[in-house]
């Protein structure tokens, strides 16, 4: 299960790091979405795996740690907030800067210049 | 418990419940009992600091646990005596901030007065808490605050800067949790007391995994400091936003600062056994390297504003020395210079303002252009800020960096500090000199039909510029302070002590 668990979460923030490098506002909205997923599941997984373990309150031996879900409780509250005002920032860039880039101009595309001429 | 052993929450609730009352109908309509009632509120806190100051001064660390949970089950507010200076600095600079807006920044976008307070909570949060998961909500809420703050006002440059800023603190964000998940899964406790005191237990196969949640940290911190190669996006940033938003932000550096000390100087100090002092070989050389950096920017500034961003990375590189030097006598050195800096440079930043309002399109750029209606004035508070920025005497910022200089005792440290030091001093002699002549002398004749400033903009400054030669003035007991500040953060606390503290 660990296994499983540490690729899912490792290939989320690789696609999740793989779309941000990209150099427009949407891709990059879509990259932090998905690095945040999966920074809420390694938060879940910080405090160990466990199956059929109740949370803390019943007094048996065996139960899951449940500091880890109110810290990822907290964290998809703030992350919510946060992709919120990313995606109105997004927004607002695009119109005020007539493109969706992060520098507020296209990179000078050589290929695509000579392909033109 | 009476009103008065509640006072170490002050700080976040005032901001708090001010920024919540301003968001109701019959103060949102009105400018100017939002003015009011934010000028009150930041006085206020100035008061409630100043007497935190004290009593943690007479009676020692305060410890409020917050609903009465003990220590590493709740969550613990701590005022030490650092923590507490840098809470008075930020209430210091939000009633300078709050005043100069009034004059009439406020108008050009919604909602200034209740951002700013709620900046000013988060600002303040982040100072007291114990917890390493409440620094992140808190600098959750300072940043989320920031983020509308920079772009108030709009314009595309400021869009545009602003771009960069919020996405880079968004994965800054990310990082920050990965840290915190990767050191409580090995420390078990995001308590800081409890987490310095379970460190040195470690055993071996969580040592690798602990440095590394350690070192992401670093980077976060690092990333909010503007340390060397993540501080591409402070001047852009800082320049491109309004005068009294880019002074606020003049503290929002050194909350990262002060985060690198608690952590990485204390935390990760000398008593973390296998992993003492982890930061250390890596903070040496970026301290000198952003300095370095920071200097020749600040050569090749165009504008008031963009030269005043580079100083602020130059101060950071050299509180970031302080760190790495890792002895009470350059912690107090450090502290002493940090109060310095953030004053000295929030001022700069609202004198800009002031600068480029006067200028008309000319700004704040070097260039030619009409005489200022109020160059006089402006002149003479631009010349004190220089003196003070540059570290020439009378003012603080010769103390702050006699001293830093002064806590350099090894010769092999000494031989990269002094020159880069007195050399970043020189640089900023040069760049600030020509930036006045440019300024103030370079005038095309006639005085430009500008607006004059408003003279609760002037009272602003001159509540900052003024702390400037009180600092030197009251420098014994300043830099007493500061040293026992040093102490208290080079000790750190156990959780046992914290919990007795509690009591």
């Amino acid at each position: 299960m660990e296994l499983v668990y540490a690729g899912c979460v490792g290939f989320m923030s690789a696609c999740g790091i793989f779309l941000m490098l990209r150099g427009h506002t949407f891709t990059l909205v879509i990259g932090l979405t998905l690095l945040s997923y999966a920074v809420n599941l390694f938060l879940f997984a910080s405090g160990g795996l466990t199956i059929g373990a109740p949370a803390v309150l019943n007094g048996s031996e065996n139960y899951a740690d449940p500091l880890p879900q109110a810290l990822v409780l907290t964290a998809i509250v703030i992350g919510f907030a946060m992709t919120a005002f990313a995606v109105i920032l997004a927004m607002r860039g695009r119109s005020d800067l007539g493109n969706d880039h992060v520098d507020g101009t296209e990179p000078f595309d050589r290929l695509a210049a000579e392909e033109k001429s | 418990m009476g009103l008065f052993d509640h006072l170490v929450i002050f700080p976040v609730l005032i901001p708090f419940f001010v920024a919540v009352a301003l968001l109701f109908p019959s103060l949102s309509n009105s400018l100017d009992k939002q003015r009011v009632l934010t000028i009150a509120a930041n006085i206020l806190m100035v008061v409630v600091a100043v007497v935190l100051l004290l009593k943690v001064k007479d009676q020692g660390i305060q410890v409020y646990a917050l609903g009465d949970w003990s220590a590493p089950f709740g969550i613990v507010l701590m005022a030490d005596a650092f923590s507490v200076l840098m809470v008075c600095l930020s209430a210091i600079l939000g009633l300078a901030v709050t005043m100069y807006a009034s004059a009439g920044e406020d108008k050009s976008g919604a909602f200034f007065h209740p951002l700013i307070m709620f900046q000013l909570m988060g600002i303040n949060g982040a100072f007291l808490t114990g917890d390493a998961f409440n620094l992140f909500v808190f600098f959750e809420v300072l940043l989320i605050a920031s983020y509308s703050l920079m772009m108030h006002g709009g314009g595309k440059q400021r869009i545009q800067a602003n771009i960069h800023y919020v996405f880079l603190n968004l994965i800054g964000s990310a990082l920050f949790l990965f840290a915190l998940g990767t050191l409580y899964g090995t420390l078990g406790t995001l308590n800081f007391a409890d987490m310095a005191d379970r460190i040195p237990l470690l055993s071996r196969n969580e040592l690798l995994i602990t440095k590394s949640g350690a070192l992401l940290l670093l980077a976060v911190f690092g990333l909010k400091a503007a340390m060397l190669p993540l501080h591409f996006w402070l001047p852009k940033a800082y320049a491109s936003t309004s005068a009294p938003v880019a002074a606020l932000f003049a503290i929002m550096t050194k909350v990262g600062i002060y985060s690198i000390w608690r952590v990485h100087g204390v935390m990760f100090g000398d008593q973390a056994g296998e992993l003492a002092n982890i930061a250390l070989p890596w903070l040496w050389p970026i301290a000198l390297l952003t300095i370095a950096i920071g200097a020749i920017s600040v050569l090749a500034s165009q504008s008031l504003r963009v030269l005043c961003s580079n100083l602020v990375i130059v101060s950071v590189g050299t509180l970031l020395v302080t760190i790495s030097l890792n002895t009470v006598q350059a912690s107090t050195a450090g502290i002493y210079y940090l109060l310095h800096s953030t004053v000295a440079c929030a001022a700069m930043f609202l004198l800009a303002g002031l600068i480029q309002q006067q200028r008309g399109k000319a700004e704040d750029r070097f260039v030619a252009a009409r005489s200022m209606p109020q160059a006089g004035i402006l002149g003479f508070t631009f010349a004190l800020l220089a003196i003070g920025l540059i570290g020439m005497p009378p003012l603080s910022g010769f103390v702050g960096k006699a001293l830093i200089l002064q806590s350099v005792t090894k010769a092999s440290q000494a031989i990269w500090i002094w020159p880069l030091i007195l050399g970043a001093g020189l640089i900023a002699l040069i760049a600030l000199s020509r930036a006045g002549t440019s300024l103030f002398w370079r005038t095309t004749g006639g005085n430009s039909s500008a607006l004059k400033g408003h003279p609760i903009q002037y009272l602003a400054i001159g509540l900052l510029v003024a702390i400037l030669p009180l600092m030197v003035i009251f420098g014994g007991a300043v830099s007493n302070y500061a040293q026992l500040a040093a102490e208290q953060l080079n000790a750190g606390l156990s959780l046992q002590q914290l919990n007795e503290v509690a009591k």
